[in-house]
């Protein structure tokens, strides 16, 4: 399921260290995978999570972090390389600030994913809630990207200042898998949907649909690529239908409402 | 219809110049960053231009230069004052919002004004703090609910349990909040120098921390605002402190905009974001919906620095300040920041900085009266800011109820600024609030952080004098003493929000 990183040798189940998280308060059990991670653990396992926070926050290493059970809010908060794999669904904030690692749900997000991210990937197989890829930004080399495959609520990509997402609505009952206000204050980045365009009434005032140029195909094929790979997706299903980009008519959307200084 | 490049409005000031004593030396064109001198068979001051700053008057060497009010009478009215007259000209000529800089400079009452102090005569004499020990060492943190003590094995007695994290501030000073893009590179390093050299603190605002500020570390406030620019893991840990910024004095309830123009290289860097692209701060954070939410952004900061910081909640001055700063303080915050509606800014709408918030004084009395009524005020430590501009006022404010004070305004003169309010236009001719190269490099960081540190050792010095007439040997056993503080010219409303008494009482 995994793939091997360069930096670390490729991953055993038997080589995981195994954290049992039930009754554990979560203090104590962020101790517990600061102490792991500090003591050189590559591979962590946590069992039985059941709505602890801020797992993973601000850890600075190249681990992998297996959560089994539901992680509370703010999980991957602030953090800088680490790749966590939650077998289940997450809350509210997922990789808060984060910026680098990854972030690989096998189940559904609550809102606000990828606030003010500025690095990393994250990618949910099921549905996300509202404020998606808020105020996500890029700087140079480092760009983040958010991969939702099913639904998302509204304000996807609001203050969007910079970064990658995308939605698949691979679990859209009908045509539209967005909500509304799509792009609000957007002045950097991109958004690609796939299947249909988004509604108008649904497209904030910022954003507007471009054409996908042949540089856009070739990211999202490699992009999504790596995302059935890490969730066990058919590939050439996800490319089967076609794809429709957004991107920001301003990088300064409120440029002209002041007036001129004396 | 026919008019100068100035249109309704008509210019406010003029640099006059000595034809005799000038040498044509041209120091004054150059210092201008409005542009407001030119040469022709001579300097010649542009009227209109000028904002008064008086670089031009501190660089010629001279003293051939004047600046003049441009005579202008208009007909009396003390409704339509000339300053509504002309921002009405100003917006109807551009459809826009009309940015301002600094704090509210409107003539609302001055609690600090109306208030004095007490001290010791006869009995219960004074202390003279040229002989004595006076502490001005103030704690910023969370205090524990008691103090228990045990014995080691050396028969030491020891602290029982773990204190939580305190900041030692060596005079309950800190230097505000003020972003690396609103002030110069050269400004945050002066602010970063005299706070080491005075071992207190300075506050980054929300616009990341610049490499060469790393070597201060244990002097810098790192700021986590609503556009979360340049927060990493990396800056949350170059920091002694970590402030939310939930609002700030001179907008509250507002977010940032800074314009894409001032976004140069260096900005982009720190703030990490593409160059020329508006640095947009939401108005709330997004993350941020109730005060449950707020504790979740409080813990994810301090799990992601191990509890080894205390985080710095930062609020503007509102109607409900005191039980917001309760609900803060029920949040996990450490330290309250709260900020009053004289508090400067960089850029902000001027409707929504001379009209909006509510004074200094009288929401750190009402915050200070809420939290000990609770029996929380041991939970956090206060600062007060938003126009603090003397150690007097510093004085009072303690008086009042606050641990430390923030200046921002107060340090900037000490740097230079002659108060034009100007700051959002970014040509600051002083080098402090602009990100023009050519201008910026006017402030010489070692000279600043020298003119900073001697004003906190000034206003160090004053506020030993005063504890001393006070007959108080530390400054932590001012704090909240409002019995030393009368209000003179105060109704009973004011003075019992305040919670002191009337001169003569």
């Amino acid at each position: 399921m995994t793939k091997p990183m360069p930096e670390v040798a490729p991953e055993k189940t038997e080589d995981r260290l195994i954290i049992d998280a039930s009754q554990k308060y979560y203090k104590v059990l962020n101790q517990e995978i600061r102490l792991a991670v500090s003591n050189g653990a590559h591979a962590i396992e946590l069992r039985n999570v059941n709505g602890q926070r801020y797992l993973a926050d601000g850890i600075n290493k190249r681990v992998k972090i297996h959560i089994h059970g539901t992680p509370g809010n703010n999980v991957g908060a602030f953090m800088d390389g680490p790749e966590l794999y939650v077998h289940g669904n997450s809350q509210e904030q997922v990789g808060n600030t984060m910026n680098s690692g990854k972030i690989v749900v096998f189940g559904n997000a609550s809102d606000v994913v990828g606030y003010g991210m500025r690095g990393g990937k994250i990618f949910i197989k099921g549905d996300a809630g509202y404020r998606v890829g808020i105020h996500m930004k890029q700087y140079k080399s480092s760009v983040p990207v958010v991969i939702v495959g099913g639904t998302t609520g509204d304000f996807l990509g609001e203050y969007m200042a910079g970064g990658i997402l995308i939605v698949l609505g691979l679990t859209a009952d009908g045509d539209e898998f967005v909500g509304d206000y799509v792009g609000t204050g957007m002045h950097g980045g991109v958004i690609y949907v796939r299947g249909e365009p988004v509604p108008a009434h649904r497209l904030g005032k910022e954003p507007a649909r471009v054409e996908l140029t042949e540089k856009d195909n070739a990211l999202l094929a490699k992009l999504l690529k790596e995302y059935s790979t890490e969730l066990s997706l058919d590939f050439d299903k996800i490319m089967s239908k076609p794809f429709f980009k957004y991107t920001p008519q301003s990088h300064r959307p409120y440029g002209n409402m002041y007036a001129n200084q004396p | 219809m026919n008019q100068n490049k100035h249109g309704l409005i008509p210019p406010k000031f003029r640099p006059v110049i000595n034809r005799e004593l000038c040498r044509r030396c041209k120091r004054c064109i150059l210092s201008c960053g409005f542009e407001a001198l030119t040469f022709e068979n001579g300097v010649i001051g542009i009227a209109g231009e000028c904002v008064a700053c008086h670089r031009c008057i501190t660089m010629c060497p001279e003293g051939a230069i004047t600046i003049q009010k441009q005579p202008l009478d208009y007909r009396d009215n003390e409704y339509w004052t000339v300053e509504i007259r002309e921002e009405l000209y100003r917006q109807s000529e551009s459809g826009g919002v009309i940015l301002a800089s600094m704090g509210n400079d409107k003539s609302f009452k001055s609690y600090f004004d109306h208030m004095v102090l007490d001290a010791c005569q006869v009995t219960n004499p004074s202390i003279d703090p040229l002989r004595e020990p006076m502490e001005l060492r103030t704690y910023l943190g969370r205090k524990p609910e008691k103090v228990t003590v045990e014995k080691d094995k050396q028969g030491k007695f020891q602290l029982k349990g773990k204190m939580p994290a305190n900041l030692l501030l060596e005079t309950p000073i800190i230097f505000g909040g003020m972003s690396y893009g609103s002030v110069s590179l050269n400004t945050h390093k002066a602010l970063a120098m005299a706070a080491k050299n005075c071992g207190i603190l300075m506050n980054t605002g929300e616009g990341g921390l610049h490499k060469d500020l790393y070597p201060y570390t244990d002097h810098i406030i790192v700021q986590c605002a609503s556009g979360r620019f340049g927060v990493s893991e990396e800056y949350l840990k170059r920091a002694a402190m970590i402030e939310i910024k939930i609002g700030q004095g001179a907008k509250p309830g507002i977010g940032g905009h800074l314009p894409g123009e001032k976004v140069t290289a260096p900005i982009s860097e720190t703030r990490m974001i593409p160059i020329g692209t508006d640095a947009l701060s939401p108005a709330p954070h997004h993350d941020i919906y109730s005060i449950e939410d707020l504790r979740q952004l409080i813990y994810s900061l301090k799990e992601a620095t191990e509890y080894k910081k205390p985080v710095c909640v930062k609020i503007s001055a509102v109607h409900n300040v005191a039980a917001i700063a309760s609900g803060v303080a029920r949040a996990g915050a450490d330290v309250i920041c709260v900020d009053g509606f004289r508090g400067g800014t960089g850029a902000t709408p001027k409707m929504v900085r001379d009209h909006v918030g509510i004074p200094i004084e009288l929401a750190i009395a009402a915050v200070d009266d809420r939290l000990r009524e609770e029996n929380i005020r041991h939970q956090v430590s206060l600062i007060a800011s938003g126009g603090i501009r003397t150690s007097a006022d510093m004085i009072k404010a303690i008086g009042l109820g606050a641990d430390a004070v923030a200046i921002c305004t107060a340090a900037l003169v000490a740097l230079g600024c002659h108060i034009c309010q100007q700051c959002h236009t970014g040509n600051c001719s002083w080098g402090i609030a602009t990100q023009r190269p050519e201008l910026e490099r006017r402030l010489d960081p070692e000279w600043g952080g020298q003119q900073l540190t001697r004003l906190i050792q000034a206003w160090s010095y004053e506020l030993k004098e005063v504890l001393g007439l006070l007959g108080v040997n530390a400054v932590e056993s001012f704090r909240g003493s409002r019995e030393r503080l009368r209000g003179i010219g105060l109704s009973e409303l004011e003075l019992d929000i305040l919670g002191i008494k009337h001169a003569g009482r």
